[in-house]
């Protein structure tokens, strides 16, 4: 048994020490924002942020997550609250299939809370290692820009509950 | 402390007076035309310039090739490689063949300025004329850029060039490396290759407080940008004795099933060696094998020994017990290690995928026995990037999911479990290391091209 912190909340969780966050997440906790790609930390559809940092879920076991706090898409923003990276991503239609841009959204999210004004080459090389074969790569590329104005507008790099290390 | 201001002055005066036999300026040419270059002379460079790694230390990340930029660390300073495209302002555009074989000959500019042997010309000075004239011929027919050379950052007395002077005379040798007659055409080859253009030892060889290579110790392992270059002779900490077929394989694919995949700057050198004719790659593979020495009986059958171990079925992953989740629980570091171990790295390392794709076991790794724990620390955190447009080996870096201390423990275990050596010190301080040099490394480094990007239409006002 061990407490796990999801978006501020503590979960009760009974499961082994080397079972993968992903599995807790999606099976548990019943958050399926992240998703189950490759299961070898190689497409990056899984990522969540932990301490503000952007993890590949499928590959971090939840012996390395004790007393961390841990941010899925669903602590960003609601269906009717979204965050500014989850507007800025429907306000650009970034999804073609979907599957991979809550992985996208979250390492987006990292970066822009370390970087409020990325480069388009600091956005290229962050998302490079999540895996997309759909057609709207220039579309997310927009969609974090407009986020990263949003979020300064705003005034506050830190929406969702991921705190900035 | 003393002793190093003393040996200052003291290289400061031959430098001062060596200045006085200043190198005089070769006379400018207008660049060649590309034409006037034989193309089969212009291939052959290609394939020279792939082995002395010109492009890596030439060209900085994302940045145009060879136009220079690339900072290159010494412990007296960082030092900028140059423009190296044929451009006449920024570049060699006016360089004669002439004054580019006094560069590699005796790391003299153009104009007759002493170079800093960060540019390894302590090696290329055995490079025949022949093939520094088919270098030139590749180098003079690049498309010229327009990129002035960054102001290097050496402090003083280092920044004064003509203190190389007094380097060179104790360091530079420009007759080491003769054919020997008892050997035969491939391991003299290999000699040639090794010593000279591909400077192997640069990486591989320690260095004396002067940064010059310690002959005495050649190829007893080195280092380069907070990588280990392990000692690749009689020294050798592979778990497995290197052979000559093991040795071409690893340099020609970049990995082999007894000893893992290159990575940090050794990848740059596969990827380099891998367009390169198989006869130069196997003739280095001669050479090297010859470096390690057969090895003696007892290394043989501790490497069968190690080879069963590693080829033994996979378990089931080590026990780990759930009091780690308790929070104040304080368990020796080899019991988190291991908790870690099986919970994060097992799944990839033993497993029945073949390599490379699966994680080599770890009981093969020369990361785990080498002398120091930095190769290892890198690979944790930083894992194997995928390559581009190619098919690669990819393990995830768990530098964002770890602690120093987690990291730490991990090392820990990994070297008591699988190394063959007694236990490293100062662990952490390694992995926080590592982190530094991974900062500076991204801050240095330029950013990934920028493929032409569409214009943002709806940010137009
Ligand atoms: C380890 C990194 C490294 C490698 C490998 C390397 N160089 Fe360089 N090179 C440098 C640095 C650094 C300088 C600048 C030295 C200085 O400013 O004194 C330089 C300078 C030069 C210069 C002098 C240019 C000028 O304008 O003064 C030439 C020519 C040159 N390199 C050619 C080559 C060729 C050809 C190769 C491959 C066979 C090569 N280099 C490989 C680091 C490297
Ligand atoms: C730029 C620096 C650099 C140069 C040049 C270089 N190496 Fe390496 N080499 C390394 C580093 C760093 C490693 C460790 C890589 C790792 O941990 O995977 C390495 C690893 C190796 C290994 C594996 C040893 C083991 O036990 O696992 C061999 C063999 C080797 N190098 C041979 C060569 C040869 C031959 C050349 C010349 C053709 C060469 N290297 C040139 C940096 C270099
Ligand atoms: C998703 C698969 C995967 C996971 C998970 C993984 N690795 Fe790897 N690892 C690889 C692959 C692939 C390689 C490259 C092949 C090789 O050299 O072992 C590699 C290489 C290494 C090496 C270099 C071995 C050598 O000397 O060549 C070390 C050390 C290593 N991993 C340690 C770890 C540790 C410790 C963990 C757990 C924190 C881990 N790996 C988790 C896939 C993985």
């Amino acid at each position: 048994m061990m407490i796990l912190k999801v978006n501020g909340r503590d979960h009760q969780i009974e499961a082994e020490p080397d079972t993968p966050l992903l599995y807790v997440l999606r099976d548990d906790i019943k958050l399926n924002a992240a998703k189950y790609g490759c299961g070898l930390g190689q497409c990056g559809a899984c990522t969540v942020m932990v301490d503000g940092k952007a993890v590949l879920s499928c590959v971090t076991p939840l012996v390395l997550l004790v007393g961390k706090q841990i941010t899925t898409l669903e602590g960003l923003g609601t269906v009717d609250r979204p965050a500014p990276i989850q507007r800025a991503f429907m306000e650009e239609q970034a999804a073609q299939c979907g599957y991979c841009i809550p992985g996208m959204m979250m390492r987006a999210q990292a970066l822009l809370q370390r970087n409020s004004k990325p480069t388009d080459q600091q956005i290229r090389s962050a998302l490079a290692p999540h895996l997309c074969r759909c057609g709207t790569h220039m579309r997310i590329l927009r969609a974090v820009h407009r986020a990263a104005r949003m979020m300064r507008e705003a005034g506050n790099s830190t929406a969702g509950h991921g705190s900035p290390s | 402390m003393r002793i190093a201001l003393a040996l200052v002055a003291v290289l400061l005066i031959i430098g001062a007076s060596l200045a006085l036999v200043w190198r005089p300026a070769i006379e400018t040419i207008d660049p060649p035309a590309r034409q006037s270059f034989d193309p089969e002379l212009v291939k052959r460079g290609r394939q020279l310039a792939a082995i002395g790694n010109c492009t890596d230390c030439h060209t900085v990340r994302g940045g145009e090739q060879l136009a220079g930029g690339m900072p290159v660390r010494t412990p007296f300073g960082t030092v900028y490689s140059t423009n190296i495209t044929p451009d006449p302002e920024t570049g060699i555009g006016h360089w004669s063949e002439a004054a580019f074989r006094r560069a590699m000959n005796s790391g003299v500019d153009r104009a007759g300025q002493h170079l800093y042997p960060t540019f390894p010309y302590d090696h290329f000075t055995h490079v025949t004329n022949q093939d520094d004239g088919a270098l030139y011929a590749y180098l003079m027919t690049r498309r010229p850029v327009h990129a002035p050379a960054r102001q290097n950052q050496l402090s003083f007395p280092f920044d004064q060039r003509p203190l190389i002077a007094a380097w060179k005379l104790l360091y530079l040798r420009h007759d080491e490396v003769r054919p020997d007659s008892s050997k035969n055409s491939e391991w003299n080859r290999g000699a040639y290759l090794v010593e000279g253009l591909a400077h192997c030892g640069a990486c591989h060889t320690p260095r004396n407080a002067f940064g010059a290579e310690r002959k005495e110790a050649a190829f007893g392992g080195g280092e380069a940008d907070n990588w280990l270059a392990y000692a690749i002779n009689v020294q050798s900490p592979a778990p497995v004795p290197w052979t000559e077929q093991a040795l071409f394989t690893y340099l020609r694919r970049g990995w082999h099933p007894d000893h893992g995949v290159a990575r940090g700057p050794m990848a740059q050198v596969v990827s380099n060696l891998s367009p390169v004719d198989a006869d130069d790659v196997r003739a280095i593979a001669t050479y090297v094998a010859g470096l390690f020495g057969s090895p003696a009986s007892d290394r043989i059958r501790s490497a069968e020994a190690v080879r069963t171990e590693a080829n033994k079925a996979p378990t089931a992953a080590p026990q780990t017990s759930a009091s780690i989740f308790a929070p104040n629980a304080v368990s020796p570091a080899t019991n988190t290690g291991a908790a870690i171990y099986a919970a994060a790295c097992a799944s990839c390392h033993e497993t029945s995928r073949p390599l490379p794709y699966a994680g080599l076991n770890l009981h093969l790794s020369t990361a785990i026995s080498a002398p120091d724990p930095r190769n290892a620390a890198n690979t944790i955190l930083y894992g194997l990037p995928a390559l581009d447009d190619e098919r690669s080996p990819i393990m995830p870096g768990f530098a964002p999911s770890m602690t120093d201390a987690q990291v730490g423990a991990l090392l820990i275990y990994l070297r008591a479990h699988f190394g063959h050596e007694p236990a490293w010190s100062k662990v952490e301080q390694t992995v926080a290391q590592a982190r530094q040099a991974q900062a500076a490394f991204l801050q240095t480094s330029a950013d990934p091209p920028n493929i032409a990007t569409e214009p943002l239409p709806r940010d137009k006002p």
